[in-house]
Protein backbone atom coordinates (compact mmCIF):
# COMPACT_ATOMS: atom_id res chain seq x y z
CA UNK A 1 0.00 0.00 0.00
CA UNK A 2 1.37 3.08 -1.30
CA UNK A 3 1.04 7.30 -0.87
CA UNK A 4 -1.23 6.69 2.21
CA UNK A 5 -1.53 10.43 3.42
CA UNK A 6 -3.69 11.90 5.14
CA UNK A 7 -6.62 14.72 4.77
CA UNK A 8 -5.10 16.97 7.71
CA UNK A 9 -6.78 18.99 9.77
CA UNK A 10 -10.71 19.30 8.96
CA UNK A 11 -13.49 21.49 10.62
CA UNK A 12 -17.02 20.16 10.70
CA UNK A 13 -19.60 22.32 9.36
CA UNK A 14 -23.21 22.70 9.83
CA UNK A 15 -26.34 22.64 7.03
CA UNK A 16 -29.62 23.46 8.85
CA UNK A 17 -32.96 22.52 7.24
CA UNK A 18 -35.91 24.76 7.84
CA UNK A 19 -38.42 22.72 5.49
CA UNK A 20 -40.32 19.95 7.67
CA UNK A 21 -39.75 16.27 7.33
CA UNK A 22 -42.57 13.74 7.40
CA UNK A 23 -40.22 10.50 8.97
CA UNK A 24 -41.55 7.24 8.63
CA UNK A 25 -43.12 6.88 11.85
CA UNK A 26 -45.81 9.59 10.79
CA UNK A 27 -43.80 12.56 12.73
CA UNK A 28 -42.82 15.51 11.24
CA UNK A 29 -40.08 17.41 12.13
CA UNK A 30 -39.97 20.89 11.09
CA UNK A 31 -36.95 21.79 11.66
CA UNK A 32 -33.03 20.18 12.05
CA UNK A 33 -30.08 20.06 11.51
CA UNK A 34 -26.87 17.87 10.27
CA UNK A 35 -23.46 18.24 11.31
CA UNK A 36 -20.97 17.13 8.28
CA UNK A 37 -17.54 16.95 6.64
CA UNK A 38 -15.59 17.18 3.49
CA UNK A 39 -12.45 16.03 1.99
CA UNK A 40 -10.95 16.66 -1.35
CA UNK A 41 -12.55 19.07 -4.01
CA UNK A 42 -16.03 19.53 -6.08
CA UNK A 43 -14.83 19.15 -9.57
CA UNK A 44 -16.76 21.83 -12.19
CA UNK A 45 -19.61 19.13 -13.27
CA UNK A 46 -19.81 18.09 -9.33
CA UNK A 47 -19.55 14.73 -10.37
CA UNK A 48 -17.12 13.55 -7.98
CA UNK A 49 -18.74 13.55 -4.90
CA UNK A 50 -19.20 10.42 -2.79
CA UNK A 51 -21.41 9.89 0.48
CA UNK A 52 -19.62 7.87 3.49
CA UNK A 53 -22.40 6.77 5.66
CA UNK A 54 -21.99 5.83 9.24
CA UNK A 55 -22.77 2.31 11.04
CA UNK A 56 -24.53 2.46 14.46
CA UNK A 57 -22.10 4.37 16.57
CA UNK A 58 -20.44 6.20 13.58
CA UNK A 59 -20.51 9.89 12.85
CA UNK A 60 -19.35 13.14 10.66
CA UNK A 61 -15.32 12.44 11.00
CA UNK A 62 -14.50 10.25 8.84
CA UNK A 63 -10.87 11.01 8.20
CA UNK A 64 -8.28 13.57 9.83
CA UNK A 65 -7.79 15.35 12.62
CA UNK A 66 -9.56 18.53 14.21
CA UNK A 67 -5.84 19.61 15.71
CA UNK A 68 -2.33 18.37 15.76
CA UNK A 69 -2.38 16.99 19.16
CA UNK A 70 -5.28 14.55 18.77
CA UNK A 71 -4.93 11.23 19.16
CA UNK A 72 -7.27 9.68 16.61
CA UNK A 73 -8.00 10.90 13.43
CA UNK A 74 -11.24 10.48 11.67
CA UNK A 75 -12.63 6.58 11.86
CA UNK A 76 -11.99 5.52 8.63
CA UNK A 77 -9.10 7.24 7.95
CA UNK A 78 -7.23 4.70 6.92
CA UNK A 79 -9.35 4.61 3.86
CA UNK A 80 -10.14 7.85 3.16
CA UNK A 81 -7.41 10.60 2.03
CA UNK A 82 -4.60 11.68 -0.16
CA UNK A 83 -4.14 7.86 -2.39
CA UNK A 84 -6.06 6.23 -0.02
CA UNK A 85 -8.85 4.08 -1.78
CA UNK A 86 -11.32 6.81 -1.17
CA UNK A 87 -8.84 8.83 -3.16
CA UNK A 88 -9.54 12.65 -1.85
CA UNK A 89 -6.95 13.96 -4.93
CA UNK A 90 -9.46 12.43 -7.22
CA UNK A 91 -13.16 12.72 -5.07
CA UNK A 92 -15.26 15.16 -2.78
CA UNK A 93 -15.69 13.12 0.20
CA UNK A 94 -18.88 13.85 2.82
CA UNK A 95 -19.12 12.29 5.74
CA UNK A 96 -22.33 13.23 7.95
CA UNK A 97 -23.73 12.65 11.45
CA UNK A 98 -27.36 11.12 10.71
CA UNK A 99 -30.60 12.47 12.16
CA UNK A 100 -30.86 11.29 15.67
CA UNK A 101 -27.27 11.22 16.01
CA UNK A 102 -25.60 12.60 19.53
CA UNK A 103 -22.58 14.54 17.57
CA UNK A 104 -24.10 17.80 16.53
CA UNK A 105 -27.00 16.76 14.03
CA UNK A 106 -29.98 17.09 15.40
CA UNK A 107 -31.22 14.12 17.85
CA UNK A 108 -32.80 12.98 21.28
CA UNK A 109 -30.26 15.40 23.20
CA UNK A 110 -30.41 18.67 20.83
CA UNK A 111 -32.55 21.15 22.68
CA UNK A 112 -36.22 21.25 21.32
CA UNK A 113 -36.69 24.74 19.87
CA UNK A 114 -40.44 24.37 20.95
CA UNK A 115 -39.62 23.55 24.47
CA UNK A 116 -35.82 25.00 25.27
CA UNK A 117 -35.35 21.33 26.69
CA UNK A 118 -34.12 18.16 25.03
CA UNK A 119 -36.44 16.36 22.89
CA UNK A 120 -35.29 13.50 25.16
CA UNK A 121 -38.28 10.84 24.72
CA UNK A 122 -40.01 13.34 22.72
CA UNK A 123 -38.02 12.69 19.37
CA UNK A 124 -39.17 10.40 17.04
CA UNK A 125 -37.77 7.22 15.77
CA UNK A 126 -35.72 7.76 12.30
CA UNK A 127 -35.73 4.75 9.84
CA UNK A 128 -33.09 4.12 7.10
CA UNK A 129 -35.14 6.24 4.62
CA UNK A 130 -35.46 8.57 6.68
CA UNK A 131 -31.75 8.99 6.99
CA UNK A 132 -31.96 8.81 3.25
CA UNK A 133 -34.04 11.86 2.58
CA UNK A 134 -31.91 14.13 4.77
CA UNK A 135 -28.98 12.94 2.89
CA UNK A 136 -30.63 13.76 -0.19
CA UNK A 137 -31.35 17.47 1.11
CA UNK A 138 -28.06 17.74 2.42
CA UNK A 139 -26.30 16.90 -1.48
CA UNK A 140 -29.20 19.24 -2.87
CA UNK A 141 -27.65 21.98 -0.30
CA UNK A 142 -24.11 21.17 -1.41
CA UNK A 143 -25.49 21.33 -5.11
CA UNK A 144 -24.45 17.56 -6.38
CA UNK A 145 -27.18 15.75 -7.70
CA UNK A 146 -25.42 12.22 -8.87
CA UNK A 147 -22.79 10.88 -6.24
CA UNK A 148 -20.04 8.76 -8.15
CA UNK A 149 -20.25 6.25 -5.08
CA UNK A 150 -22.31 6.23 -1.87
CA UNK A 151 -20.38 3.90 0.57
CA UNK A 152 -20.48 2.45 3.82
CA UNK A 153 -20.29 -0.57 6.18
CA UNK A 154 -22.82 -2.28 8.22
CA UNK A 155 -25.66 -0.04 9.29
CA UNK A 156 -24.23 2.65 6.62
CA UNK A 157 -24.11 -0.20 3.94
CA UNK A 158 -28.23 -0.59 4.46
CA UNK A 159 -28.11 3.37 3.94
CA UNK A 160 -26.36 2.97 0.57
CA UNK A 161 -28.66 -0.15 -0.69
CA UNK A 162 -31.78 2.39 0.70
CA UNK A 163 -30.13 4.99 -1.51
CA UNK A 164 -30.02 3.10 -4.74
CA UNK A 165 -33.51 2.27 -4.31
CA UNK A 166 -35.26 5.62 -3.18
CA UNK A 167 -33.24 7.67 -5.81
CA UNK A 168 -31.84 5.31 -8.55
CA UNK A 169 -30.97 8.13 -10.81
CA UNK A 170 -28.74 9.91 -8.08
CA UNK A 171 -25.89 6.70 -6.84
CA UNK A 172 -23.50 6.27 -9.84
CA UNK A 173 -22.08 2.96 -7.35
CA UNK A 174 -23.13 1.96 -3.94
CA UNK A 175 -20.98 -0.17 -1.81
CA UNK A 176 -22.57 -2.27 0.07
CA UNK A 177 -19.72 -3.36 3.00
CA UNK A 178 -20.38 -6.22 5.81
CA UNK A 179 -24.27 -5.59 5.80
CA UNK A 180 -27.34 -7.40 5.26
CA UNK A 181 -30.88 -6.84 3.06
CA UNK A 182 -32.62 -6.92 7.00
CA UNK A 183 -32.37 -8.26 10.73
CA UNK A 184 -31.93 -11.47 11.60
CA UNK A 185 -34.18 -12.77 14.23
CA UNK A 186 -30.75 -12.97 16.40
CA UNK A 187 -29.82 -9.58 15.23
CA UNK A 188 -32.58 -8.38 16.46
CA UNK A 189 -32.66 -10.32 19.51
CA UNK A 190 -29.00 -8.90 20.30
CA UNK A 191 -30.12 -5.53 19.79
CA UNK A 192 -32.92 -5.98 22.09
CA UNK A 193 -30.67 -6.98 25.14
CA UNK A 194 -28.76 -4.03 24.89
CA UNK A 195 -32.19 -1.71 24.46
CA UNK A 196 -33.26 -3.58 27.49
CA UNK A 197 -29.88 -2.56 29.45
CA UNK A 198 -30.38 0.92 28.65
CA UNK A 199 -34.62 1.15 29.40
CA UNK A 200 -33.85 -0.77 32.62
CA UNK A 201 -31.38 1.62 33.77
CA UNK A 202 -32.72 3.32 36.93
CA UNK A 203 -31.12 6.49 35.41
CA UNK A 204 -33.03 6.13 32.02
CA UNK A 205 -35.90 8.51 33.41
CA UNK A 206 -38.05 7.37 30.33
CA UNK A 207 -35.72 8.70 28.01
CA UNK A 208 -35.80 12.31 29.88
CA UNK A 209 -32.64 11.68 32.11
CA UNK A 210 -31.27 15.36 30.80
CA UNK A 211 -33.76 16.77 32.93
CA UNK A 212 -32.31 15.11 36.24
CA UNK A 213 -28.35 15.63 35.14
CA UNK A 214 -27.21 12.09 34.70
CA UNK A 215 -27.70 9.51 31.93
CA UNK A 216 -28.30 5.67 31.92
CA UNK A 217 -24.34 5.08 31.60
CA UNK A 218 -25.19 1.29 33.07
CA UNK A 219 -26.99 0.20 30.82
CA UNK A 220 -25.13 2.08 27.80
CA UNK A 221 -22.12 0.38 28.93
CA UNK A 222 -23.82 -2.91 29.02
CA UNK A 223 -25.00 -2.34 25.37
CA UNK A 224 -21.57 -1.75 24.47
CA UNK A 225 -20.30 -4.68 26.03
CA UNK A 226 -22.51 -6.96 24.22
CA UNK A 227 -21.89 -5.20 21.14
CA UNK A 228 -18.48 -5.35 20.87
CA UNK A 229 -18.61 -9.21 21.50
CA UNK A 230 -20.72 -9.72 18.57
CA UNK A 231 -18.52 -6.97 16.47
CA UNK A 232 -15.37 -9.62 17.18
CA UNK A 233 -14.97 -13.13 16.12
CA UNK A 234 -14.49 -15.95 18.43
CA UNK A 235 -11.27 -16.91 16.85
CA UNK A 236 -9.64 -13.19 16.79
CA UNK A 237 -11.12 -12.86 20.34
CA UNK A 238 -9.15 -15.65 21.59
CA UNK A 239 -5.96 -14.96 19.66
CA UNK A 240 -5.90 -11.07 21.39
CA UNK A 241 -7.03 -12.15 24.78
CA UNK A 242 -6.97 -15.73 25.30
CA UNK A 243 -7.66 -16.59 28.47
CA UNK A 244 -5.03 -13.97 29.73
CA UNK A 245 -4.80 -12.74 33.19
CA UNK A 246 -3.93 -9.49 34.00
CA UNK A 247 -2.31 -10.65 37.54
CA UNK A 248 -1.59 -13.76 36.03
CA UNK A 249 -3.51 -15.65 38.61
CA UNK A 250 -6.44 -16.20 39.93
CA UNK A 251 -8.03 -13.81 42.69
CA UNK A 252 -11.02 -15.36 43.29
CA UNK A 253 -13.62 -12.35 42.85
CA UNK A 254 -15.38 -10.41 40.88
CA UNK A 255 -13.05 -7.71 39.74
CA UNK A 256 -11.61 -7.69 36.60
CA UNK A 257 -9.15 -10.66 36.23
CA UNK A 258 -9.33 -12.10 32.43
CA UNK A 259 -8.01 -9.94 29.74
CA UNK A 260 -10.97 -9.79 28.08
CA UNK A 261 -13.37 -8.45 30.69
CA UNK A 262 -10.52 -5.67 31.04
CA UNK A 263 -10.96 -4.69 27.44
CA UNK A 264 -14.67 -5.24 27.35
CA UNK A 265 -15.31 -2.86 30.26
CA UNK A 266 -13.17 -0.22 28.95
CA UNK A 267 -14.60 -0.22 25.47
CA UNK A 268 -17.86 0.34 27.37
CA UNK A 269 -16.97 3.18 29.78
CA UNK A 270 -14.87 5.32 26.82
CA UNK A 271 -18.28 4.82 25.23
CA UNK A 272 -20.65 5.60 27.74
CA UNK A 273 -18.77 8.80 28.53
CA UNK A 274 -19.96 10.09 25.10
CA UNK A 275 -22.41 8.37 23.23
CA UNK A 276 -25.92 9.35 24.28
CA UNK A 277 -28.19 6.30 25.28
CA UNK A 278 -31.22 7.46 23.79
CA UNK A 279 -29.20 7.84 20.59
CA UNK A 280 -27.96 4.33 20.71
CA UNK A 281 -31.62 3.12 20.98
CA UNK A 282 -32.76 4.70 18.08
CA UNK A 283 -29.90 3.67 16.18
CA UNK A 284 -30.24 0.03 16.90
CA UNK A 285 -34.48 0.54 16.23
CA UNK A 286 -33.54 1.59 12.79
CA UNK A 287 -31.04 -1.45 12.01
CA UNK A 288 -33.84 -4.03 13.19
CA UNK A 289 -36.62 -2.20 11.01
CA UNK A 290 -34.46 -2.01 7.70
CA UNK A 291 -36.22 -4.16 5.45
CA UNK A 292 -36.30 -2.52 2.02
CA UNK A 293 -38.16 -5.66 0.44
CA UNK A 294 -41.05 -4.89 3.17
CA UNK A 295 -43.12 -2.39 0.39
CA UNK A 296 -42.17 -5.81 -2.25
CA UNK A 297 -44.01 -8.58 -1.13
CA UNK A 298 -40.62 -9.36 0.70
CA UNK A 299 -39.04 -10.11 -2.48
CA UNK A 300 -35.90 -8.10 -2.80
CA UNK A 301 -35.23 -8.34 -6.28
CA UNK A 302 -38.38 -6.52 -6.63
CA UNK A 303 -37.56 -3.69 -4.31
CA UNK A 304 -33.81 -3.33 -6.22
CA UNK A 305 -35.32 -3.71 -10.02
CA UNK A 306 -35.22 0.22 -10.07
CA UNK A 307 -31.85 0.78 -9.45
CA UNK A 308 -29.66 2.12 -11.75
CA UNK A 309 -26.32 1.96 -9.61
CA UNK A 310 -23.45 -0.77 -10.11
CA UNK A 311 -22.57 -2.50 -6.83
CA UNK A 312 -19.82 -3.75 -4.96
CA UNK A 313 -20.40 -5.78 -2.03
CA UNK A 314 -17.88 -7.00 0.36
CA UNK A 315 -18.79 -9.68 3.25
CA UNK A 316 -15.80 -11.01 5.54
CA UNK A 317 -15.28 -14.38 6.40
CA UNK A 318 -15.44 -14.17 9.95
CA UNK A 319 -18.12 -11.96 10.50
CA UNK A 320 -20.79 -13.71 12.36
CA UNK A 321 -22.93 -10.52 13.22
CA UNK A 322 -23.23 -9.45 9.56
CA UNK A 323 -22.10 -12.71 7.72
CA UNK A 324 -21.54 -13.74 4.05
CA UNK A 325 -24.51 -15.40 3.51
CA UNK A 326 -25.94 -12.04 4.22
CA UNK A 327 -24.15 -10.57 1.94
CA UNK A 328 -25.11 -13.50 -0.56
CA UNK A 329 -28.42 -12.70 -0.32
CA UNK A 330 -27.68 -9.01 -1.41
CA UNK A 331 -25.90 -10.12 -4.43
CA UNK A 332 -28.21 -12.94 -5.45
CA UNK A 333 -31.26 -10.42 -5.43
CA UNK A 334 -29.01 -8.04 -7.11
CA UNK A 335 -28.38 -10.62 -9.93
CA UNK A 336 -31.87 -11.69 -9.93
CA UNK A 337 -32.66 -8.22 -11.35
CA UNK A 338 -30.04 -8.13 -13.68
CA UNK A 339 -27.96 -5.84 -11.99
CA UNK A 340 -24.30 -4.91 -12.19
CA UNK A 341 -22.85 -6.45 -9.09
CA UNK A 342 -19.43 -7.79 -8.22
CA UNK A 343 -18.55 -9.47 -5.09
CA UNK A 344 -15.90 -9.99 -2.29
CA UNK A 345 -15.49 -12.39 0.50
CA UNK A 346 -12.38 -11.50 2.59
CA UNK A 347 -10.87 -13.75 4.49
CA UNK A 348 -10.39 -12.00 7.53
CA UNK A 349 -10.39 -12.85 11.40
CA UNK A 350 -11.55 -9.35 12.62
CA UNK A 351 -15.54 -10.49 12.40
CA UNK A 352 -17.80 -7.76 11.79
CA UNK A 353 -15.45 -5.26 12.95
CA UNK A 354 -13.20 -6.17 9.53
CA UNK A 355 -14.63 -3.35 7.61
CA UNK A 356 -12.84 -1.03 9.72
CA UNK A 357 -9.99 -2.66 9.92
CA UNK A 358 -6.78 -2.48 6.93
CA UNK A 359 -6.69 -6.30 5.76
CA UNK A 360 -4.88 -5.82 2.34
CA UNK A 361 -7.20 -7.77 0.18
CA UNK A 362 -10.12 -5.70 1.54
CA UNK A 363 -7.85 -2.32 1.01
CA UNK A 364 -6.89 -3.50 -2.86
CA UNK A 365 -10.30 -4.53 -4.10
CA UNK A 366 -12.01 -0.94 -2.74
CA UNK A 367 -8.96 0.82 -4.32
CA UNK A 368 -9.65 -1.21 -7.57
CA UNK A 369 -13.08 -0.15 -7.92
CA UNK A 370 -12.81 3.08 -6.48
CA UNK A 371 -10.46 3.27 -9.51
CA UNK A 372 -12.68 2.26 -11.82
CA UNK A 373 -15.46 4.98 -10.51
CA UNK A 374 -12.74 7.28 -10.92
CA UNK A 375 -12.07 6.35 -14.51
CA UNK A 376 -15.56 6.45 -15.50
CA UNK A 377 -15.85 10.25 -14.25
CA UNK A 378 -13.02 11.42 -15.27
CA UNK A 379 -11.59 11.77 -11.53
CA UNK B 1 -12.76 -12.25 -36.57
CA UNK B 2 -12.46 -8.55 -37.57
CA UNK B 3 -10.22 -6.45 -35.97
CA UNK B 4 -11.64 -4.05 -33.74
CA UNK B 5 -10.04 -1.34 -32.09
CA UNK B 6 -9.98 -0.86 -28.33
CA UNK B 7 -7.04 1.34 -25.91
CA UNK B 8 -6.82 -1.51 -23.56
CA UNK B 9 -3.82 -3.98 -23.21
CA UNK B 10 -6.62 -6.54 -22.22
CA UNK B 11 -8.57 -6.57 -25.57
CA UNK B 12 -5.94 -7.74 -27.93
CA UNK B 13 -7.20 -11.12 -29.29
CA UNK B 14 -3.30 -13.03 -29.69
CA UNK B 15 -3.06 -11.74 -26.04
CA UNK B 16 -5.78 -14.51 -24.98
CA UNK B 17 -5.09 -17.77 -23.97
CA UNK B 18 -5.36 -20.04 -26.93
CA UNK B 19 -8.18 -21.77 -25.92
CA UNK B 20 -9.61 -18.89 -24.17
CA UNK B 21 -9.19 -17.21 -28.04
CA UNK B 22 -11.54 -20.12 -29.68
CA UNK B 23 -13.41 -19.69 -26.73
CA UNK B 24 -14.23 -16.13 -28.09
CA UNK B 25 -14.87 -17.00 -31.86
CA UNK B 26 -17.52 -19.44 -30.19
CA UNK B 27 -19.41 -17.01 -28.68
CA UNK B 28 -21.54 -14.03 -30.58
CA UNK B 29 -21.66 -10.61 -29.96
CA UNK B 30 -24.00 -9.46 -27.75
CA UNK B 31 -24.20 -12.91 -25.81
CA UNK B 32 -24.47 -13.17 -21.62
CA UNK B 33 -21.60 -15.04 -20.56
CA UNK B 34 -21.20 -16.29 -17.18
CA UNK B 35 -17.10 -17.38 -16.87
CA UNK B 36 -16.36 -20.17 -14.20
CA UNK B 37 -13.20 -19.71 -12.65
CA UNK B 38 -12.27 -16.51 -14.47
CA UNK B 39 -9.24 -15.78 -13.07
CA UNK B 40 -8.45 -11.77 -13.98
CA UNK B 41 -11.73 -11.91 -16.28
CA UNK B 42 -9.46 -11.32 -19.69
CA UNK B 43 -11.62 -13.58 -21.73
CA UNK B 44 -14.85 -11.25 -20.65
CA UNK B 45 -13.02 -8.13 -20.70
CA UNK B 46 -12.39 -8.80 -24.12
CA UNK B 47 -15.21 -10.04 -25.06
CA UNK B 48 -17.39 -6.70 -23.55
CA UNK B 49 -14.52 -4.86 -25.53
CA UNK B 50 -15.09 -6.78 -28.84
CA UNK B 51 -18.38 -8.00 -28.95
CA UNK B 52 -20.32 -5.80 -26.42
CA UNK B 53 -21.05 -9.24 -24.50
CA UNK B 54 -22.38 -8.89 -20.97
CA UNK B 55 -21.18 -11.15 -18.55
CA UNK B 56 -20.20 -12.41 -14.84
CA UNK B 57 -17.10 -13.89 -14.14
CA UNK B 58 -16.71 -16.51 -10.96
CA UNK B 59 -13.87 -16.38 -8.98
CA UNK B 60 -12.60 -18.15 -5.93
CA UNK B 61 -9.57 -16.62 -5.36
CA UNK B 62 -9.34 -12.60 -3.87
CA UNK B 63 -6.63 -11.66 -6.33
CA UNK B 64 -8.06 -12.67 -9.25
CA UNK B 65 -11.28 -10.89 -7.92
CA UNK B 66 -9.40 -7.88 -7.85
CA UNK B 67 -8.15 -8.11 -10.98
CA UNK B 68 -11.32 -8.35 -12.72
CA UNK B 69 -12.78 -5.37 -10.24
CA UNK B 70 -9.49 -3.23 -11.75
CA UNK B 71 -10.59 -4.55 -15.50
CA UNK B 72 -14.42 -3.59 -14.51
CA UNK B 73 -15.47 -6.89 -14.96
CA UNK B 74 -17.86 -8.18 -12.90
CA UNK B 75 -17.51 -10.49 -10.47
CA UNK B 76 -18.82 -13.13 -7.74
CA UNK B 77 -15.98 -14.58 -5.79
CA UNK B 78 -17.44 -17.95 -4.90
CA UNK B 79 -16.16 -21.83 -4.81
CA UNK B 80 -17.87 -23.40 -7.83
CA UNK B 81 -17.86 -26.78 -5.70
CA UNK B 82 -20.86 -25.43 -4.13
CA UNK B 83 -22.70 -24.84 -7.08
CA UNK B 84 -24.36 -21.94 -9.04
CA UNK B 85 -26.99 -21.48 -6.38
CA UNK B 86 -26.27 -17.18 -7.26
CA UNK B 87 -28.16 -17.60 -10.55
CA UNK B 88 -31.60 -17.72 -11.70
CA UNK B 89 -32.15 -20.75 -14.68
CA UNK B 90 -31.76 -19.57 -18.17
CA UNK B 91 -29.89 -16.33 -16.85
CA UNK B 92 -27.00 -17.02 -19.40
CA UNK B 93 -26.53 -17.56 -23.20
CA UNK B 94 -23.06 -19.10 -22.83
CA UNK B 95 -21.20 -20.68 -19.50
CA UNK B 96 -17.57 -20.98 -20.09
CA UNK B 97 -15.62 -23.35 -17.53
CA UNK B 98 -12.02 -23.02 -18.97
CA UNK B 99 -9.21 -25.34 -17.41
CA UNK B 100 -10.95 -25.91 -14.01
CA UNK B 101 -12.90 -28.69 -14.20
CA UNK B 102 -10.07 -31.07 -14.10
CA UNK B 103 -9.53 -29.96 -10.48
CA UNK B 104 -12.95 -29.81 -9.51
CA UNK B 105 -14.59 -32.52 -7.21
CA UNK B 106 -18.23 -33.21 -8.17
CA UNK B 107 -17.87 -32.73 -12.46
CA UNK B 108 -21.77 -34.08 -12.71
CA UNK B 109 -23.07 -31.51 -11.10
CA UNK B 110 -21.21 -28.59 -12.37
CA UNK B 111 -22.25 -29.64 -15.99
CA UNK B 112 -25.64 -29.75 -14.76
CA UNK B 113 -25.53 -26.70 -13.38
CA UNK B 114 -23.50 -24.93 -16.45
CA UNK B 115 -27.06 -26.37 -18.26
CA UNK B 116 -29.20 -24.77 -15.87
CA UNK B 117 -27.73 -21.14 -16.11
CA UNK B 118 -27.16 -20.86 -19.68
CA UNK B 119 -28.30 -22.30 -22.61
CA UNK B 120 -24.48 -23.67 -24.34
CA UNK B 121 -21.93 -24.82 -22.23
CA UNK B 122 -18.52 -24.52 -23.00
CA UNK B 123 -15.59 -26.42 -21.72
CA UNK B 124 -11.76 -26.55 -22.10
CA UNK B 125 -9.94 -29.22 -20.51
CA UNK B 126 -6.41 -31.10 -21.31
CA UNK B 127 -7.02 -34.33 -23.12
CA UNK B 128 -5.21 -37.11 -21.18
CA UNK B 129 -5.07 -38.56 -24.42
CA UNK B 130 -2.25 -36.57 -25.46
CA UNK B 131 -0.09 -39.25 -27.17
CA UNK B 132 3.22 -37.76 -24.92
CA UNK B 133 0.45 -38.60 -22.04
CA UNK B 134 0.40 -41.82 -23.13
CA UNK B 135 3.64 -42.75 -24.12
CA UNK B 136 5.12 -41.33 -20.48
CA UNK B 137 2.41 -43.96 -19.15
CA UNK B 138 3.66 -46.69 -21.44
CA UNK B 139 7.18 -45.97 -20.23
CA UNK B 140 5.86 -46.48 -16.35
CA UNK B 141 5.24 -42.96 -15.24
CA UNK B 142 2.49 -40.35 -14.66
CA UNK B 143 2.92 -38.05 -17.49
CA UNK B 144 4.10 -34.06 -17.07
CA UNK B 145 3.12 -32.21 -19.89
CA UNK B 146 2.72 -28.84 -21.19
CA UNK B 147 -1.14 -28.96 -20.18
CA UNK B 148 -0.63 -30.95 -17.82
CA UNK B 149 2.11 -29.78 -16.14
CA UNK B 150 2.06 -31.37 -12.36
CA UNK B 151 4.25 -34.27 -10.79
CA UNK B 152 1.71 -36.58 -9.35
CA UNK B 153 2.62 -35.69 -5.68
CA UNK B 154 1.49 -32.16 -6.33
CA UNK B 155 -1.42 -31.91 -9.07
CA UNK B 156 -4.22 -30.19 -8.25
CA UNK B 157 -6.03 -32.61 -10.94
CA UNK B 158 -8.36 -35.11 -9.73
CA UNK B 159 -10.55 -35.44 -12.95
CA UNK B 160 -8.08 -36.15 -15.99
CA UNK B 161 -10.23 -37.22 -19.34
CA UNK B 162 -9.84 -37.83 -22.81
CA UNK B 163 -11.64 -35.84 -25.34
CA UNK B 164 -13.68 -39.53 -25.59
CA UNK B 165 -14.02 -39.87 -22.46
CA UNK B 166 -16.01 -36.25 -22.08
CA UNK B 167 -18.21 -37.06 -24.91
CA UNK B 168 -19.36 -39.72 -23.30
CA UNK B 169 -20.14 -38.46 -19.91
CA UNK B 170 -22.06 -35.66 -21.94
CA UNK B 171 -24.08 -38.50 -23.07
CA UNK B 172 -24.70 -39.78 -19.98
CA UNK B 173 -25.62 -36.38 -18.71
CA UNK B 174 -28.52 -35.99 -21.82
CA UNK B 175 -26.16 -33.70 -22.95
CA UNK B 176 -24.67 -33.36 -26.88
CA UNK B 177 -21.26 -31.61 -28.21
CA UNK B 178 -22.30 -28.80 -30.90
CA UNK B 179 -18.31 -27.86 -31.05
CA UNK B 180 -15.29 -29.74 -30.80
CA UNK B 181 -11.93 -27.94 -30.84
CA UNK B 182 -8.72 -29.91 -29.92
CA UNK B 183 -5.61 -28.04 -30.27
CA UNK B 184 -1.71 -28.71 -29.77
CA UNK B 185 0.84 -25.57 -29.19
CA UNK B 186 -1.65 -23.07 -30.36
CA UNK B 187 -2.75 -25.22 -33.36
CA UNK B 188 -5.77 -27.07 -34.53
CA UNK B 189 -5.64 -30.67 -34.58
CA UNK B 190 -7.70 -32.28 -37.34
CA UNK B 191 -6.69 -35.86 -37.61
CA UNK B 192 -6.62 -38.37 -35.05
CA UNK B 193 -7.30 -35.06 -32.12
CA UNK B 194 -7.98 -37.29 -29.21
CA UNK B 195 -4.39 -38.81 -29.70
CA UNK B 196 -2.20 -35.35 -31.43
CA UNK B 197 -3.77 -33.13 -29.42
CA UNK B 198 -3.25 -31.53 -25.59
CA UNK B 199 -5.87 -29.03 -25.08
CA UNK B 200 -9.70 -29.57 -25.92
CA UNK B 201 -12.89 -27.37 -25.81
CA UNK B 202 -15.89 -28.67 -26.39
CA UNK B 203 -19.42 -26.71 -26.79
CA UNK B 204 -22.42 -28.88 -25.40
CA UNK B 205 -26.04 -28.54 -25.15
CA UNK B 206 -29.11 -30.44 -23.35
CA UNK B 207 -30.40 -33.08 -25.89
Amino acid sequence: MQGSGSVGLVTPQTAVFDTPIALSSGVVLPHYQLVYETYGTLNAEKSNAILICHALSGHHHVAGRYKETDKAAGWWDNMVGPGKPIDTNRFFVIGLNNLGGCHGSTGPSSIDPATGKPYGSSFPLVLVRDWVETQARLADQLGIYRFAAIIGGSLGGMQALRWTISYPERVRHALVIASAPKLTAQNIAFNDVARQAILTDPDFHGGDYYAHNTVPRRGLRLARMLGHITYLSDDGMGEKFGRLLRSGEYLYGYDVEFEIESYLRYQGDKFSDYFDANTYLLMTKALDYFDPARHYDGDLTEALRQAVAKFLVVSFTSDWRFSPARSREIVKALLDARKEVSYAEIESRHGHDAFLMEDAPYINIMRAYLNRVAAEINA
Amino acid sequence: MSAVHSHSSHSQHKDLRADLRNVADWIPADSNVLDLGCADGALLHWLATNKRVRGYGVEIDVDGVTACVQHGVNVIQSDLESGLGTFEDGSFDFVVLSLTIQAMHNIENILNEMLRVGRTGIVTFPNFGFWENRWQLALGRMPVSETIPYEWYNTPNIHLCTVYDFGRLLNKLGMHATGQVVMHQNARIHVLPNLRGSLALMRFEKN
